[in-house]
């Protein structure tokens, strides 16, 4: 039997709005109210109401055959909340089909775990503790912001109770062994490894788009005999995909929906096949071997690692003074606080302050920066450090102050 | 390819951004094998350089035939009054330096003297109130030059030498390329000479190819002249290290700042733009020093704005610069702006990074097209221009990452691809 591990992750990051030198001291709002309220109502409509509804009648069908993993970023879950009820019912209903897993994460879609256990544990809790009180589930798989992996990242998780851990495409680290197995990560005694499967997983997050493929289009007979011819070599398929395939106006045209909508029927036709989410797998599979992994891997990053967020003085000097913060800000004992200082850790911050080539192999300017080019994310971002910090009590030391 | 190429400025004759672009490029084609005979309105002394064969159209006869003005455009209309064109606006300053000169050199001024069956022309190539009447001397003369000498191509630089890039394509039947590196628009907003205009629709229209320096400017003449989109390439311009010449070692004073603007003080470039961020910057930091080096006829406005400010203290001007002294100010600057209202392309930027100077560029400019690592502003917006100085001024890691971005992608804007570009197009006209 050869299980088909499915999973989405949904997240929207909180912009943060543009803000001059001249704003600081005078104007401590740093997000971008009007503009994500915008975006979540778009994608509300354009995609999580739709594709929920998808997934729940597919889920129905087949009675219980097809399953899920869904990892939702506590930051959406509050969004949700507090403007969009409708949108949490209907990922509720999912929850209540049973087929669902909801999936471990930190709160803010942070890269805290590169800078502060200490924070990286209090987010990964809070989490906890959402998914708990919304979707009556304990997560037991955990998935680091944008897939990072490594050794020690698993040995904390496993310490933290979880059975499972999901990880990017790690082909340099494979080698020659194939991501469709279970392994167990290099120190862990219980934590199972899932490893997305890279080629699969980008035949429907890039692929799926590109006219000049050779498989254009995409059917899901031709995908699920793919799946199909794969399953003598292995015991796991783990497609990890962004929900926000189903947002795009091009590819719901291009007919996403019904792709996914008669994959798992078209999967389940051959009787060696059928669907498990990341805890049930870890629960059914023992690891074939130990994988050792002690750099950092990512997912969308082609060199595996967190090139894209850490990789330029920018980003390191941005995320730095982020965190150097943190022991000031906790004798302040001040939720509010703390609570804006985690919105400013949202990883999509730094990635828009890559310069140079993504690894994705697009050029920066031509993926859609919210703050308009690298430069400016950053001259935007620290211009709100130096804010924050002036409401800590001392501000940064500047060049001028210096002068 | 043999090409004979028209340009209004050479290096050393005259050069401004013009002149520097023309030197870049003929000296990139003549690497390529192509040779090119370049003419320009008057030498000035000795001729510089050894790449191209430049040829002087002053002193050239002219067969009393082909003076039968410039009626032999049909649809062209130009007023030979005595206009006060100025193609580049505000380029007094260099009228009145050149005039104390002229006065001292005897067959300076323009003019005619004529023998039997033809008439010599002196040609001023400077931008001065006749320079419609030296543009059609000009332009005169090229018929002349063009059935003296083989060339396989005609190529023409701006409105000045359109017409005799036109003489010459009906004298030898050959294909005609315009290079356009600035239009009329750009100089003057919408208030416009309407003959300029003309010269540049007309030009463009009988041309058997357009060439421009950037997509913005593309647009512009899609739109404002009517020429399709299909007959106009766009070759960016790009700069040669050596231009820069040796470094100059200037310790630059780290507790005061040098934020500089360098270009022409005229409406296209956006001098007040820079006053009035520079304001908003010392209202924050208040010790900052800032520059405006050149000339133009916004100086004495730019000034008085500077002293109703109060900024005089911090806010310097220091006239014209040439040479070494640009080599140097540059060394001394910390951030180099350019505001511009519109910019075909704006070489200055690429000089600026040359030496390792960060640049803020409107968004309004053609080399804002090939700039990945240049902060953009649009030239209007004044707070933003005025938090982009600050942040350079305060973030020595954006400094740092700019710097370093800069100099790999300079490596990438080279002359020889430009040429290329230009080769390419030879080729689609050249039958």
């Amino acid at each position: 039997m050869t299980l088909i591990c499915l999973h989405f992750h949904v997240h929207q990051p909180q912009w943060l709005r543009r803000y001059t030198f001249f704003d600081i001291d005078h104007d401590h709002l740093y997000e971008d109210r009007e503009r994500n309220l915008t975006i979540l109502n778009a994608l509300s409509e354009k995609c999580y109401l739709p594709a929920n509804r998808m997934i729940l009648d597919t889920i129905k069908r087949h009675e219980g055959k097809f399953r899920i993993a869904l990892s939702i970023t506590g930051v959406l879950l509050d969004q949700f909340e507090n403007h969009r009820v409708d949108v949490l019912d209907s990922f509720m209903r999912l929850a209540d089909t049973g087929c669902v897993e909801f999936i471990g994460e930190t709160y803010y879609h942070s890269l805290a775990f590169l800078f502060s256990r200490r924070e990286f544990r209090e987010q990964t809790m809070l989490h906890k503790k959402k998914i708990k009180m919304l979707f009556g589930q304990t997560p037991r798989t955990f998935r680091h912001t944008e897939f990072i992996y490594n050794n020690e990242l698993a040995n904390i998780v496993e310490k933290m109770g979880y059975h499972c851990i999901l990880a990017g495409s790690a082909d340099n680290v494979l080698g020659w062994r194939s991501p469709n197995h279970v392994y167990q990560p290099a120190g862990c005694r219980k934590l199972k490894l899932l490893l997305r499967n890279r080629r699969l997983s980008d035949d429907i997050t890039v692929r799926f788009m590109d006219t000049q493929w050779s498989e254009y289009p995409l059917l899901a007979d031709k995908y699920a005999n793919w799946i199909h011819t794969m399953g003598d070599m292995g015991d796991v398929i783990n497609l990890f995909i962004d929900y926000r395939i189903f947002a795009e106006r091009e590819r719901e045209e291009r007919g996403i929906f019904a792709f996914m909508r008669s994959l798992p029927g078209e999967i389940l036709q051959h009787p060696g096949f059928t669907f498990r989410t990341p805890a049930e797998i870890a629960r059914n599979l023992d690891p074939v071997a130990q994988l050792d992994v002690k750099d950092n891997i990512a997912s969308s990053d082609a060199e595996y690692n967190v090139h894209d967020w850490l990789g330029s003085s920018l980003q390191k000097d941005a995320i730095t003074s982020l965190y150097s913060m943190e022991a000031k800000l906790r004798r302040r004992k001040d939720g509010g606080l703390l609570h804006t200082w985690r919105l400013l850790q949202e990883a999509e911050n730094f990635h828009c302050m890559h310069t140079g080539k993504r690894a994705d192999g697009d050029e920066m300017d031509t993926f859609s920066n919210p703050y308009g080019s690298p430069y400016d994310a950053y001259i935007n971002y620290m211009n709100i450090i130096d804010d924050f910090s002036g409401i800590l009590g001392k501000k940064r030391s500047s060049t001028y102050e210096r002068a | 390819m043999k090409i004979l190429m028209f340009g209004w400025e050479f290096p050393p004759h005259m050069s401004g951004g013009l002149g520097t672009a023309c030197f870049g490029l003929t000296k990139a084609l003549a690497g390529l094998g192509h040779e090119v005979s370049f003419v320009i309105p008057k030498m000035l002394g000795e001729s510089g350089s050894a790449h191209v064969r430049l040829i002087s159209a002053s002193g050239i006869p002219v067969r009393k035939k082909s003076m039968e003005t410039i009626k032999i455009f049909k649809g062209l209309d130009i007023r030979l009054i005595n206009s006060t064109l100025k193609p580049y606006l505000g380029a007094r300053s260099y009228d009145n330096g050149m005039k104390k000169k002229s006065s001292k050199q005897p067959g300076y001024e323009s003019g005619r003297s004529e023998t039997d069956a033809s008439q010599v022309f002196e040609i001023s190539p400077y931008y001065g109130p006749n320079l419609i009447a030296e543009v059609i001397r000009y332009a005169q003369v090229a018929g002349s030059i063009s059935q003296d000498s083989s060339f396989d191509v005609i190529h023409a630089h701006d409105w000045m030498t359109v017409l005799a890039g036109l003489y010459a394509k009906e004298k030898s039947g050959k294909p005609l390329v315009v290079h356009i590196h600035s239009l009329e628009f750009d100089r003057c907003g919408e208030h416009i000479d309407e003959n300029i205009y003309y010269v540049e629709r007309f030009g463009m229209a009988a041309a058997d190819h357009v060439v421009t320096v950037s997509q913005y400017t593309k647009k512009a003449i899609v739109h404002r002249y009517g020429i399709p989109a299909d007959k106009i390439t766009v070759v960016h311009n790009a700069v040669s290290r050596t231009e820069a010449g040796a470094l100059y070692h200037v310790e630059k004073n780290p507790e005061r700042k040098i934020v500089l603007f360098l270009g022409r003080i005229t409406f296209q470039k956006g001098p007040e733009y820079f006053v009035e961020a520079a304001a908003k910057v010392l209202e924050k930091i208040p010790d900052v020093t800032f520059v405006m080096a050149g000339s133009g006829d916004m100086m004495p406005r730019m000034i008085e704005r500077v002293a109703e400010l109060g900024i005089g203290k911090n806010f310097h001007f220091t006239g014209f610069l040439q040479g070494t002294e640009v080599e140097q100010m540059f060394t001394m600057s910390d951030l180099y702006i350019m505001p511009s209202v519109s910019e075909p392309f704006g070489i200055s930027p690429l000089e600026a990074m040359i030496y390792d100077v960060p640049v803020i560029i409107s968004r309004q400019s053609g080399v804002a097209e090939i700039l990945h690592h240049a902060l953009k502003v649009d030239f209007w917006d004044v707070s933003e221009i005025a938090n982009k100085i600050i942040a350079i001024l305060q973030y020595p890691n954006l400094v740092a990452e700019i710097v370093e971005k800069s100099r790999e992608e300079l490596h990438s804007v080279r002359w020889e691809t430009a040429a290329e570009k230009i080769v390419e197009v030879y080729h689609r006209v050249v039958h």
